[in-house]
């Protein structure tokens, strides 16, 4: 912090360790640069298929993201629950949809069944996570910082469990309703449900950007994340919006949770923490608590993935964690407001 | 645990405390060195199925790293949910530096190297005690630094990062540019047995390896009082209960935190070393994110801040973790011819458990009486500002 105790505003003082900054932050841009580059001239053809499966993903990632933000923005809570909320979300479409309708494979009727299931789960898990915010944060609200973060913690092991109880230990092969077509656009090998992901995603992005933005109760939302008390003196009722915030998150991730059931196949109970994870960090690149912001972390997180994973010169899948968490790192240093956020530096 | 009363003083609560813990590790050690060999049979099957020496000697080791992480969260109250990751790097300093794992070299410093593996490297335990706090505590400060100017929930992913970090480049580590370095997921086997000025302890002595680790407990339950009544314990208390008026009585907020962190690390790192050697190894993929959040729930039961909580907390979780679960499962299915399976229900003991504690016990079971006003500070202050009898209707 620079003083401006003499009134006359002072230049900002240049110290070894900003340029130390500076200098390691151009440092590790240029070897990414370097690396994509790398890669994009020995093959651009299998740079541009791993291109599309990464957007792929990070769509996904965009809706598990928006949920983080949304929570975030408005009561300041790492919902460490999300993520388990999404799992939830999978298994539950799984259990109606595969098992309950028996809808298992493409067929006129089957998509307008996935198309109700969708809306079904994301009810789910709006559902779920107003339970959770009425049951437990509600009640901590005015507490200490560390007592709902704890608390978050301890709901997404209490939703582990339901999942574990639900499907079992073993991940569980998911008969997908969509068809595992694939067609070529110039050489570029694309997925038909990634398509269905594209055309399902999209329009959810919108809609919830037009709710925030432009809707009486998004006001009211942007109103409550900014101070409770004058919202309240206002005449929000600042409760309502917040469940009302948590119910949009909540089937979001349901949405996310149903796409990720059907396109990959699988679903296991310990999906939710590590999506969890790289959805937050999503979050966190774009700029917690901006809902552009999650979707363009979720983007850019899917391909740096798919890329880490897909391409010829680089780390390989058995880092991929670890190469997330270490964006996740290196964000906190150099930019912990995120890309599109602001400075999130306390006074320390 | 022990039989004593809760203190009221802290100084005769303390020696009440210290003498409880002091008899129960002495009565267990008798117990199963010169009593229980001589015992009948159905004496033995009881303690090795409720008390099995093993179990409690990774008790002793749940209660350094409880200790530890009591440091970072309890004192200085910041949420570290990746400390498992400090486990990990305390164990593998024990491996690399007890074993004849790297085997180009051949390093003896007054180490135990056994017949025939004298390569790699051998140092003295209490060496390797050393450098895993002293390496731990640079992970504390590598980790911590660049975090702790930060929002404390940032703080909290990015350990929580670290915790996956650390871990996973563990288990990938038997090909690092072609260099094996940590063996991967098979881990590092076979680790000296201790050898204390000339008594060797072996593979197989429990008795004497539950003293072992029962003496790194106590030493960490006397630093972490012995800090906690210093001058940076003093400080760490002003911070976690109020940031800003901390600074305002001159407290360098930083600095401090960036101590309980490397401190609280070296908790991890010695609990690492010990728990290694207790095992004879130190493999991979037991470290995982569970672990974190069963010493948190440890931490977080027992009452934070107060250590002999934490210690009741750090002995209740771990004994139901590792042995209470079952036992206890079985006794009841045997008694009423059910059929549950009490260990799958792990993980909503321990998530039911940090969410009720946290809504209607904040302050834990044995609580500290300033982390009780603290915790419940909400409950004492004016209504808020706007109550909501006041707020106007909005439809």
């Amino acid at each position: 912090m620079t003083s401006v105790a003499s009134g006359v505003a002072r230049k900002k003082k240049i110290t070894p360790s900003a340029i130390l900054m500076k200098v390691s932050m151009i440092f590790v841009v240029g070897v990414a640069v370097y690396w994509l580059g790398l890669n994009l001239t020995s093959d651009p053809m299998q740079f541009a298929q791993v291109t599309v499966n990464g957007l792929n993903n990070g769509l996904l990632y965009a809706l598990i993201a928006l949920g983080y933000t949304l929570v975030y923005g408005i009561i300041e809570l790492i919902n460490f629950a999300h993520g388990d909320l999404f799992m939830l979300s999978a298994v539950f479409s799984f259990a109606i949809l595969t098992e309950l309708l028996g809808a298992q494979s493409p067929s006129g009727t089957n998509y307008i069944l996935l198309l109700l299931v969708l809306l079904l789960t994301m009810v789910f898990g709006a559902v779920v996570n107003t339970s959770i915010e009425r049951l437990a944060y509600r009640r901590l609200r005015n507490a200490p910082k560390l007592a709902p973060l704890i608390t978050a913690v301890g709901m997404s092991f209490v939703l582990q469990w339901i999942g574990l109880k639900w499907i079992g230990s073993n991940p569980v092969n998911v008969n997908t309703v969509l068809p595992s077509t694939t067609f070529e656009l110039s050489g570029i090998v694309i997925n038909f449900k990634s398509l269905v992901i594209f055309a399902i995603t999209i329009p959810l992005l919108v809609v919830l950007a037009f709710i925030v933005n432009k809707t009486r109760r998004g006001r009211a939302m942007r109103a409550t994340a900014q101070d409770k008390d004058a919202s309240r003196l206002m005449g929000i009722d600042v409760n309502q919006t917040i469940t009302f915030t948590f119910a949009i998150a909540g089937a979001a991730a349901g949405a996310a949770g149903i796409m990720w059931a059907q396109t990959t196949g699988t679903v296991a109970y310990n999906l939710g923490f590590q999506l969890g994870l790289i959805a937050f960090t999503a979050a966190v690149l774009g700029g917690v608590g901006n809902l552009y912001g999650a979707v363009l972390g979720g983007l850019i997180i899917g391909l740096i993935q798919s890329y880490n994973d897909g391409l010829a010169i680089g780390p390989g899948q058995r880092w991929s964690q670890t190469m997330v968490f270490t964006i996740l790192i290196l964000l906190m240093v150099y930019r912990p407001g995120g890309l599109l956020g602001e400075t999130a530096q306390e006074k320390v | 645990m022990s039989n004593t009363a809760p203190a009221h003083t802290s100084v005769s609560g303390n020696r009440k405390w210290a003498i409880g813990f002091t008899s129960a590790v002495a009565f267990f050690f008798i117990l199963n060195k010169f009593i229980l060999p001589e015992a009948g049979s159905g004496v033995q099957k009881f303690f090795n199925a409720w008390f099995s020496l093993t179990s409690m000697a990774e008790i002793m080791i749940w209660i350094v790293m409880a200790l530890g992480l009591n440091i970072i969260v309890g004192y200085a109250g910041l949420l570290d949910l990746g400390y498992v990751a400090f486990w990990a790097l305390g164990g593998y300093i024990a491996g690399w530096l007890m074993s004849p794992f790297f085997s180009s070299l051949q390093i003896n410093f007054f180490g135990n190297p056994r017949p025939g593996l004298d390569f790699g490297i051998h140092f003295h335990v209490f060496l390797v005690l050393i450098l895993g706090g002293v390496f731990t505590a640079i992970w504390g400060v590598i980790i911590g630094g660049p975090t702790l100017r930060l929002k404390s929930d940032y703080l909290a992913l990015v350990t929580l990062g670290f915790g996956e970090i650390i871990p996973q480049f563990m288990l990938n580590g038997a090909d690092i540019a072609g260099h094996n370095v940590t063996n991967g997921a098979q881990g590092i086997g076979g680790l000296d047995d201790v050898n204390l000025f000339g008594y060797v302890i072996g593979t197989f002595a429990l008795p004497e390896k539950f003293l072992m680790v029962s003496v790194l407990a106590g030493a960490m339950i006397f630093f972490s009082i012995r800090l906690r009544d210093g001058r940076l314990g003093r400080a760490w208390l002003a911070i976690r209960e109020d940031e800003l008026a901390a600074s305002m009585m001159g407290v360098p907020l930083w600095r401090t935190k960036f101590a309980s962190y490397a401190i609280g690390a070296v908790g991890g790192g010695i609990g690492g070393v010990g728990f290694a050697i207790l095992v004879g190894g130190v493999y991979a993929d037991r470290f995982n994110f569970v672990i974190s959040i069963i010493i948190l729930a440890m931490v977080v039961m027992g009452g934070m801040g107060n250590v002999w909580g934490v210690v009741v907390g750090a002995v209740t979780l771990a004994w139901i973790n590792s042995i209470g679960l079952i036992q206890i499962g079985e006794l009841v299915n045997n008694s009423f011819g059910t059929n549950i399976n009490f260990p799958s229900y792990q993980f909503l003991l321990f998530g039911l458990l940090l969410v009720l504690m946290m809504l209607f016990r904040r302050e834990g079971f044995i609580p500290e009486a300033r982390i009780r006003m603290v915790m419940n500070e909400d409950k004492f202050e004016d209504e808020e500002v706007v109550s909501d009898e006041t707020k106007i209707g909005h439809h």
